[in-house]
Formats: structure tokens, C-alpha cells, sequence
């Protein structure tokens, strides 16, 4: 857990005095990742180094896991925080087996065990360790370089990672690839992580919190959702951009905006049984499943009414599947492309598990304004 | 294409070696200069003697200067400082010699002390910009990892800075040994007095004497402080080694 009280960074430079972090409270807990987010001379970079004092601060104080860290040595303080810098900053002088064992090596390990190690985080990143362990820096890519420098900063398995703009000198296409597997990484280690971006989109992605912050103060201090649901004034509205609900849509799994498993009808069956069930069900189709489960087909009510037989004989075919862990813009996006408001959604195995329609998306997005709403005048709202 | 051109380089340059050798031979010049062999010599050693003592005293003296200057506690008068030494090797190594002669007298010290200051800049100001020139993201990576400034100083700085530092000191050294021979003036000894009898009596292979050794010394320290940066210069940021 991390916590900053009242920390404030004031600089004094020839040109007067500069506020660049003006008492900044908040609480990461245990396990998750802040993204410290904001225009470029926010403040947010300043707040991070503060964590290693690489910055030291003016006032103000920085608790790790309730412990005050200005009573610590600042050494000690370092080498127990995993550091991640833009540039990566791999040493090229040194192998890669070298830089990542750089801070288990000032811990005293002995060579066996950061040896090991080493070659354990190099497989966590899909490094092959006999190949990289005695390259150099040069001569991997870039985003083998950003791998390393990630995995340096865990070598001592650290509680606390700082990780400032990590991924912001790789192109987008790798960037995507090394944010997944960072956040997978993340699911087991459950480190505690304030990572620095300007990008509203990363913060997006990778945030359990974001903390917004304008001209050396802290805005707003909420999770990705609520923040681009709510902004809470004019300056992060704008910062988050008028696409923000889209961003949204980012956020939640089809899993959670799904119609949960609903009667599906087999080839064999009868398009009366079809009508019967979306009759009984009010639904406006029905999903036509093959004898593994798996949809093959859909039958709207128009069809079943207008037809006689059995629905193997009359169907439309598929225009799109949601898989139930995809999250909402993917689906959005099938819709867009596929003209289409309705589909339904599988499982790993290809299994019907569930649908999703257009009506539950925006219903499921709009939720929120309607909750908030009712809290601020108090007037309960039947299910709409 | 290139290949047959390096070829017929050789061929030549070859040829043209045989034919001074024949030239010098047939003039009777090797004869000549095999008589001052003894000298020859004698002088070599206490040539490279001279070299020797002046040139680690440099490095010695010049290596931690530089990395002092380079510090940022020094960072206001670090640049002050390196004019002032840049005005020194403006000062021709000979006036140097003579202001040193007239405060330690004559011999081999005031040489010493005198090839020692001429010496000196060329590794400072390698040193010196060598180690500013280490990215300040690596300082600041190695920082925040928790290196003492110890730590990040010989683990990180000096191998990121250590091919420039060794550019200076192979320049210095080649410098130093070409000029030790001026060491005769103030009485230092060297292959000096070969050349500047040579040239008071006239006599052309007594000069040789003196002049060829010197030249092959100097090509001889060139080359070894060469091979010793191959192998000492960390192979990941060696520009020597970077394909193999």
C-alpha cells in the first residue's frame, strides 16, 4: 500500500518560486496500479520521483505498507522499489543477465540465486533465457529492451514498482502487445504500482485508479470508469476528450452486459417452439444452437410467424459472435461492421453462453448517470 | 573491386620497401647505422624509461582530475578548468622543458616532471567529456535503483566512458614518446642526443639512429594501447568489437 500526505514539491528557480506538486493526498492499496495521468508539467513525474526521493520532497510524507519511508536511508529505500524509466536505461555495458541482476547483486545475494533468478523473469516475458542472458543491450529490439527493463525492476521482487511512461518509446503495436503482458504479469504478482502516462487511453487500459493531476495538484483521484463517467469539472472533461463514454466501453467484459444464458432452440426443433419461447421470454430472437451447444443460426420472431417447420430449414445465419471475456468495444465494433444490434456470445470452447444487444450495451453504459442521479435527488428509479 | 585495389596497394608499398632497402644497402646507410647499435640501445631503454615514468604519472594524475571535474559538485568551475588546461597545451612542450629546467635544474627529473604536464590534458579532457557524455538516464536508472555514487560511478559510468578515456591516453602516450627525445635539451638522456648530435655534426645515419627507434617506439605504444582498449573496453559498448 502507498500512501502520500500532504506531499509537496517546491521548486525555487530564477524565475520565482514553482509549485510542482502542491499537497498531494492519496492511497494506492495493495496490488494495484495508479496511473498518475496529465499534461506534460503537471506534476505527475515529480509526485513519482518523490516515492524514491530522487526528488526529495519539500514537505509532506510517503508511507510504504505503513511505514514512514523518511526514516528509512534513501539507498535501501531505492533498492526495495522497482524502478522503470522511459528510456529504459539498460546499462550497455553490462549483459542482460548483468542489468537484471543488478539490485539482487547490491542486496548480497549470491551469484546461484540471481543467476536463477535472472533466467526465471526472462522466461515470465517469453525471453529465451539461453539466448538473452549473455546478449547486449544493443543488440535486442526495443521492445525486448522495455521487457528487460520491466523484469530488471522485479529482479529483487520488490512490493512497490514506479514506473514512469515505461512503454511510451515503443510503437503502439508493440505497446499493445507489452501493456497485455504486463497486466497478465500483474494478475499474479499483485505488486503495488504508480505509473506515469500522458496517454488517457494506457491509463485506461492499465489503471485500477487514476489520478488526474493539473498544474502540480491532484483533480481528481477516482477509478477509469467513474472518471470518464464523471469528470468532476471542465479541465478533466476536456483532458479525457468528448469520446470519453466511448472509452468506456473498453472497461467492461461482455460477460457483464450479457444476457445470461437464454433458452436456445436446435435444428430439430419446431418454429412454433421458437415463437413459444420468445413469446414466454420477450425476447425479439432466438439463438439456434448445434448438439455441441454451439450457435449456428438465429430465428427472429417475424420468421417463426411468417414460416412453418422445423427451424433447421428456416434461418438466418450469424453475422457476428461475442466471445463472453472480449470487452465492449470489440463488440461495438463487430456491430458497426457487421450491421447488426444483436449477437451471441461464447465461451472459450465456442460454447453459447449468453447475448448481447445494442439496447444492453447503452443500458449497461448509462447506468451510472442514472444511479448518481437518483442519489443527488433522492427519488428511487424503477428499472428502466 | 576493392579487394584487388587493397591487393595492389600492398604489392606496391612492398616494393617499395625492397627498393629502399636496396637503395640504403647499396649507400652503405645500414652499415652506418648498425654502428651506433651500443647506443642505440642504451638510449631506447632510457628512453622508454622516461616515456614510462612520465606517462603513468600522467595517467595516474590525469584519470582522477577528470573524473573529479566531471562530478557535479564541480560543475561551476569544471569548464573554467578546462580552459585553463587547454591553455597549457597551446604552450609548445619546449617552453615547458625550459621553465621546468629553470626551476628543478637539469637531468632526467625536470624531463619528467615537464613530458608529465605535456601529457596530462589530452586524458583529462577524454576523461573529463568521456564520462559527461554518459547518458543521464542510465545515471539516473543506476540512481534510482539504489548504486551508491561509488557505485554508479565505477559500475557505470567509467565502462560507458572507458573507450574515450582510452582514445585520450593512446593519443597522450603517442604524443609523449615522440616527444621525449626534446628530454636531450635540459639533459634527460634519450634517443634525443642520436638526433641532435646528428643534426649539430651533420651526420645523416647518426640522426637515423635516433629518429627511426623513436618513430618505431611511438608506433609500438600506439599499437599496444590499441589492444589493450580491444580487450578492457567492455564488449557491449566497444565500437571495436561491436560484430564479433
Amino acid at each position: 500500500m502507498i500512501q502520500l500526505e500532504n506531499l509537496t514539491k517546491i521548486f525555487e528557480t530564477p524565475d520565482g518560486v514553482v509549485t510542482a506538486a502542491d499537497n498531494i493526498n492519496m492511497t494506492v492499496p495493495q496490488g494495484e496500479i495508479c496511473v498518475l495521468l496529465g499534461p506534460s508539467g503537471c506534476g505527475k513525474t515529480t509526485t513519482l520521483k518523490m516515492l524514491n526521493r530522487i526528488i526529495p520532497p519539500t514537505s509532506g510524507r510517503v508511507m510504504i505498507n505503513g511505514e514512514d519511508t523518511s526514516t528509512l536511508d534513501t539507498i535501501s529505500l531505492r533498492r526495495n522499489i522497482g524502478y522503470v524509466i522511459q528510456q529504459i536505461g539498460l546499462f550497455p555495458n553490462m549483459t542482460i543477465a548483468e542489468n537484471i541482476s543488478i539490485v539482487p547483486r547490491l542486496l548480497g545475494w549470491d551469484k546461484k540465486r540471481y543467476l536463477a533468478r535472472a533466467e526465471e523473469l526472462l522466461a515470465m516475458v517469453a525471453l529465451e533465457p539461453k539466448t538473452f542472458m549473455q546478449r547486449y543491450p544493443r543488440e535486442l529490439s526495443g521492445g525486448q529492451q522495455q521487457r528487460v527493463g520491466v523484469i530488471r525492476a522485479l529482479a529483487a521482487d520488490p512490493p512497490v514498482m514506479l514506473m514512469d511512461e515505461p512503454f511510451g518509446a515503443i510503437d503502439p503495436i508493440n505497446r499493445e502487445v507489452i501493456q497485455d503482458e504486463f497486466l497478465k504479469m500483474q494478475e499474479e504478482l499483485q505488486k503495488t504500482i504508480l505509473f506515469v502516462s500522458h496517454d488517457i487511453d494506457e491509463a485506461v487500459k492499465m489503471a485500477d485508479k487514476v489520478a488526474i493531476f493539473n498544474a502540480g495538484k491532484l483533480i481528481q483521484f477516482d477509478s477509469p470508469d467513474a472518471l470518464l463517467a464523471h469528470p468532476c469539472n471542465k479541465f478533466v472533461e476536456d483532458f479525457v476528450g468528448t469520446d470519453r463514454t466511448l472509452k468506456r466501453l473498453r472497461l467492461a467484459k461482455v460477460a457483464d452486459v450479457m444476457t445470461p444464458a437464454p433458452t436456445p432452440v436446435k435444428p430439430d426443433d419446431d418454429l412454433q417452439t421458437a415463437l413459444q419461447i420468445m413469446q414466454n421470454n420477450d425476447y425479439v430472437a432466438v439463438t439456434m444452437v448445434d448438439t455441441l451447444g454451439r450457435p449456428i443460426g438465429s430465428i427472429t420472431r417475424d420468421l417463426a410467424t411468417a414460416k412453418r417447420g422445423r427451424c433447421g430449414d428456416h434461418f438466418y445465419g450469424l453475422r457476428a459472435i461475442a466471445r463472453v471475456d472480449d470487452d465492449l468495444r470489440s463488440v461495438a465494433s463487430a456491430m458497426f461492421s457487421k450491421d447488426t444490434t444483436w449477437m451471441p456470445c461464447v465461451d472459450d470452447e465456442g460454447i453459447f453462453r449468453g447475448e448481447i444487444s445494442q439496447r444492453g450495451v447503452t443500458h449497461y453504459l448509462g447506468a451510472t448517470y442514472r444511479s448518481r442521479e437518483a442519489q443527488q435527488t433522492g427519488v428511487q428509479h424503477g428499472e428502466v | 573491386m576493392v579487394k584487388s585495389k587493397k591487393v595492389l596497394f600492398w604489392l606496391v608499398a612492398m616494393l617499395g620497401m625492397f627498393f629502399l632497402g636496396v637503395v640504403s644497402q647499396s649507400s652503405g646507410l645500414i652499415d652506418d647505422f648498425f654502428y651506433y647499435w651500443e647506443d642505440i640501445v642504451y638510449l631506447s631503454v632510457q628512453h622508454m624509461q622516461l616515456s614510462a615514468i612520465s606517462g603513468s604519472a600522467a595517467i595516474v594524475l590525469a584519470v582522477p582530475l577528470g573524473i573529479w571535474l566531471s562530478r557535479p559538485a564541480c560543475k561551476r568551475f569544471a569548464e573554467p578548468m578546462m580552459q585553463v588546461l587547454n591553455i597549457g597545451t597551446t604552450v609548445p612542450t619546449l617552453a615547458i622543458l625550459a621553465l621546468s629546467m629553470s626551476f628543478l635544474g637539469i637531468g632526467a627529473t625536470p624531463a619528467v616532471f615537464a613530458l608529465c604536464i605535456a601529457t596530462l590534458l589530452p586524458i583529462v579532457r577524454n576523461t573529463y567529456v568521456g564520462l559527461l557524455a554518459v547518458p543521464d538516464h542510465l545515471k539516473e536508472a543506476a540512481n534510482g535503483m539504489g548504486m551508491t555514487p561509488g557505485q554508479i560511478l565505477l559500475r557505470v559510468e567509467i565502462p560507458n566512458a572507458l573507450y574515450v578515456i582510452f582514445a585520450g591516453i593512446r593519443t597522450a602516450l603517442t604524443i609523449n614518446v615522440g616527444t621525449v627525445p626534446l628530454a636531450f635539451l635540459i639533459g634527460g638522456g634519450g634517443l634525443g642526443e642520436l638526433i641532435f648530435t646528428g643534426i649539430d655534426l651533420d651526420e645523416m645515419p647518426m640522426l637515423l639512429a635516433g629518429a627511426i627507434p623513436t618513430s618505431l617506439l611511438a608506433v609500438l605504444v600506439d599499437i599496444s594501447v590499441g589492444i589493450l582498449a580491444f580487450f578492457i573496453v567492455p564488449k557491449g559498448v566497444n565500437p571495436l568489437r561491436m560484430n564479433t
